[in-house]
Formats: structure tokens, sequence, C-alpha cells
């Protein structure tokens, strides 16, 4: 089962554990509704789309109200550190919760109490926190867009707000970004970048890049990297080889956003509809051999 | 694995709290620490007052550590209460200062500007705010919540119902949209 933890943008909204599901354009945990437009409710909705397509079973959320103060964000933290460890997920994902390094080790520590390490991926504020804490490398995968790299990159910025004009967030500059980042440690096992090209990344370099079905107007568009990781976490947790599912899911992504026609006012819930018929195409893609092939 | 072995591999896989997510005030006078330091600590802040790290040589023999992230929600606090620092610096890094650079990104009938990890988008002819992305902290749904579909003249300031360092990012790139 694939675990997702993050935050909605609402104050009042309770610290709920439980199996989601997508009906229309929201989530639904634990008898709340959740309209979904960016953020962990984003995410949810992409992996549920995936999910379904893959005949796998709806992810648990774990998700609490936070519109930046943090209180629920602390809140989840001290939970998840309290009931990770009994838990039993072959994924977790990681998203939208307030930055706190002390926090994240507590909860990365009740991971490692659990009884079968599941593959971890980290997006958004607790990836920011794992690399503040230094532990980036225990991750399996992080997906930061060019703005998140280069803070990754920079062993000093403690924020991408911190990171520093030498370092300068251009596409042309991602390999060199990449090595920076895994040279200081701070990259996880596999990074996926978003951006106008993919990049999937290791220790040992660049392993693919996707540049196919290219929407230039994808990048305004709030949610869509949340779509991205969200389509990955459901294919890792098929068992899928994590560089292999960044790769596909970075392809169904861009070709669900191709579908949606984008202008830079689209919103997020336009491309999700798309996941399924553009994961079905990928999917169909790979099974002839064509996925690497294809590949840039 | 022996129990003193379990116990030792524990607490060596435990890594204690850094101080990355710490941020430093500075103030020009003591007497400005002691009004700052009364008003966060009013308000439920974990905060410490200490000497100033070597690499800081401005202000007083004071300073107060902060949580970093949430920078933008306790300037707003010490502004409304008269008194804000003059600057504000990361601990591990006392010399850092904030993104300068921003990023344009013309789309014809519509205009991104990035700052750090903050994207803001604009519909050119009407200046409705049209889309909001990037940015990884909790207030960044929330603004796009309550900015999007606004024009730049109605809608809230990131600056006033922000609270962490990805709305300071994008306080910065709606200033620099509406400078343009």
């Amino acid at each position: 089962m694939i675990g997702v933890v993050g935050t909605v943008p609402d104050p009042d909204f309770p610290l709920v554990a439980g199996e989601t599901s997508l009906k229309d354009d929201s989530i639904y945990i634990q008898g709340k509704q959740i309209l979904v437009n960016r953020g962990t409710p984003a995410l949810l909705a992409a992996t549920i789309k995936t999910a379904e397509v893959l005949e796998q079973g709806a992810p648990f959320g774990y998700l609490v109200g936070d519109v930046g103060l943090g209180h629920g964000s602390r809140r989840l933290y001290e939970y998840l550190s309290g009931h990770l460890g009994k838990r039993d997920f072959n994924t977790i994902v990681f998203h939208y919760l307030q930055p706190d390094v002390d926090w994240h080790n507590r909860v990365l520590f009740a991971v490692e109490e659990m009884e079968r390490r599941p593959v971890l991926i980290a997006d958004a504020g607790f990836m920011y926190a794992a690399k503040m804490s230094g532990q980036s490398p225990k991750y399996d995968l992080f997906t930061p867009d060019i703005g998140e790299l280069a803070f990754l990159a920079d062993e000093e910025a403690p924020h991408p707000f911190y990171t520093r004009g030498f370092i300068l967030h251009e596409e042309n500059r991602v390999p060199e970004l990449i090595a920076r980042a895994y040279k200081h440690e701070n990259a996880a096992r596999c990074l996926l970048v978003k951006g106008k090209q993919d990049y999937v990344a290791d220790q040992k370099g660049i392993i693919a890049t996707v540049d196919i079905y290219v929407e230039e107007s994808m990048e305004a568009i709030g949610g869509t990297g949340d779509t991205l990781t969200g389509i990955v976490t459901a294919l890792v947790g098929t068992g899928m080889e994590v560089a292999k599912a960044a790769v596909i899911a970075a392809r169904v992504n861009r070709l669900a956003g191709s579908y949606a026609k984008p202008t830079p006012a689209t919103q997020v819930m336009d491309i999700i509809q798309h996941i399924p018929t553009a994961l079905a195409k990928i999917l169909s893609e790979n099974e002839k051999g064509e996925l690497w092939a294809k590949q840039s | 694995m022996s129990f003193l072995g379990l116990l030792k591999s524990k607490k060596d896989r435990y890594k204690p709290a850094s101080d990355q997510d710490r941020g430093i005030l500075v103030f020009e006078h003591t007497s400005e620490v002691i009004k700052a330091e009364s008003v966060l600590k009013k308000d439920g802040w974990k905060i410490k007052v200490m000497g100033p790290p070597p690499e800081i040589r401005s202000g007083c023999d004071l300073v107060i550590e902060i949580p970093l992230i949430e920078e933008l929600n306790i300037l707003r606090s010490l502004e409304e209460a008269g008194a804000s620092p003059l600057e504000i610096v990361p601990v591990s890094s006392p010399l850092l200062q904030p993104v300068d650079l921003f990023q344009n990104k013309d789309f014809g009938k519509y205009l991104m500007i990035r700052a750090a990890n903050m994207k803001l988008t604009v519909e050119k002819e009407t200046e409705t705010i049209v889309n909001i992305s990037g940015g990884g902290c909790p207030d960044v749904p929330y603004l796009a919540s309550k900015m999007v579909g606004m024009s730049l003249n109605e809608a809230p300031s990131p600056r006033e119902i922000g609270h962490t360092l990805c709305g300071y990012a994008l306080q910065l790139a709606y200033e620099e949209m509406r400078r343009q």
C-alpha cells in the first residue's frame, strides 16, 4: 500500500488518516471532502488516477490543515512519529509540510522502525527539511523543479529563498546542479528534475531525459509538479524500479498536459483527468519496448 | 544483534536537530531586542536571545534566534508592533542574502515571473493572476486559493496573508510583477 503525507490549505481541517478516494474534482478521506486544486490534494488525485489504471488499491492518506503557520504540520509530524513505525507501506511520499528539521528527523526515525522499509519519496516542504537535516541520501527519490534543484545544489542554503546567486537556476545548468547536489550529499538516491526537459539522475549522472510533448505553459500551472510526483508514487507502488518509474511518470505527466491543450491559465484538474489515457498510451509504448529507445 | 548493539545502532541512526532551519534577527539597539522578544514570546514563538555570531558586523550585542521558515509571519508581527529588525539571516550561514534574481517568461498573452522557487503568472491585458506555481511550504496552496482569479490590484499581497519563506519569495515575484 502507498502512504501519502501532506497538508490541505484549510486551517480548520482536522488531522485525518485513512483510505482516500477521488470523485469528480474532490478527494474524500474519513468523510471529509477536499477540492483538488494544487498541493497534496493534486498529488493524491494523480496517484489515485494512476493507481486505478494499474489496478492498485487507493493510497492511504495522512492529512492535516495548515496554511503556513506550521501548527497542523507539527501535529501531523507528532502523529507520524508515534504511528508510522507500526504501519506497513511499500511506498511513502512526503509532501507539503512545514519544513522542520527536528520533527523531520523524528519521522525518519519512525520510518526506520518499520518492519519493512518502504520506498521513500519526498517533494516540497518535506524535501526541504530532508536536505536541511543532511539526510537526503536516506531517500529513494526527490522531485525538485529547477529552483529547488539549485537549492539542493547549494550546500549553504537553508531554503530556496536563500540560494546563492552564482548557482543560477537555468535549464542549461541542470546537469551541473545535479552533480553538485550529489557531491554535497544533498540528493536522494534518484532525482526526477521537473522542467522544460525532465531529468532522471542518480549519483553516477543523468540516466535519462524526457523532452517529448513540450507544453511551455505547464511551468506556469500550479500543481503540475504535484501530479508528476503523484504519478511516479503510484508507479513505484507497483514495485517498479524508481528510475524507470520516474521516466514513465515524466512522459505520462507531459502527455496528460498536452491532451489538456493548456494555457498558462489552465487549472491542474483539467490535466489530471487526462492521466488515465496518457498512462495507457505510455505503458503500451513501454510494453512494445519503445520507451527507452525514445529517450533523447 | 544484541540488545546493546540494537541500542547503539538506533542511537547512531538518529541525527539530532541541526540549526539549518533557524534564523537570526539583528537589531540596532538592545531596547529593540527586548521589545521584539516580548512581542514574539507573547505570540507563542519558540525563540532564543543570544550573542551574535562573528560574521554579523551590524547591530547591537544581542540577536534573536527564530524559526527561519516562518520569517514572513514573524516579520509581520514585529512590523505591527513597531519592532522591525535591521536584517534577518540564516543561523547556519549568516552571510547569505535572499535571492534577488528574477526570471521572466513571456507567453504572449501572459507573463510569468519567477523568484527563487515561486512563480506568479498574470494575464497582461486584465492584470488578472491566473496561476501560482512552485514552492513547497503549506501557505503556497493557501495563497493560490486567495490570489488566483483576482487582479493584481485587488488580490491580497503574500506579505499580508503568507507566513513562510515561500510566501516571501512569492511576495518578491508579486512586487516585481507590479513594478513591470
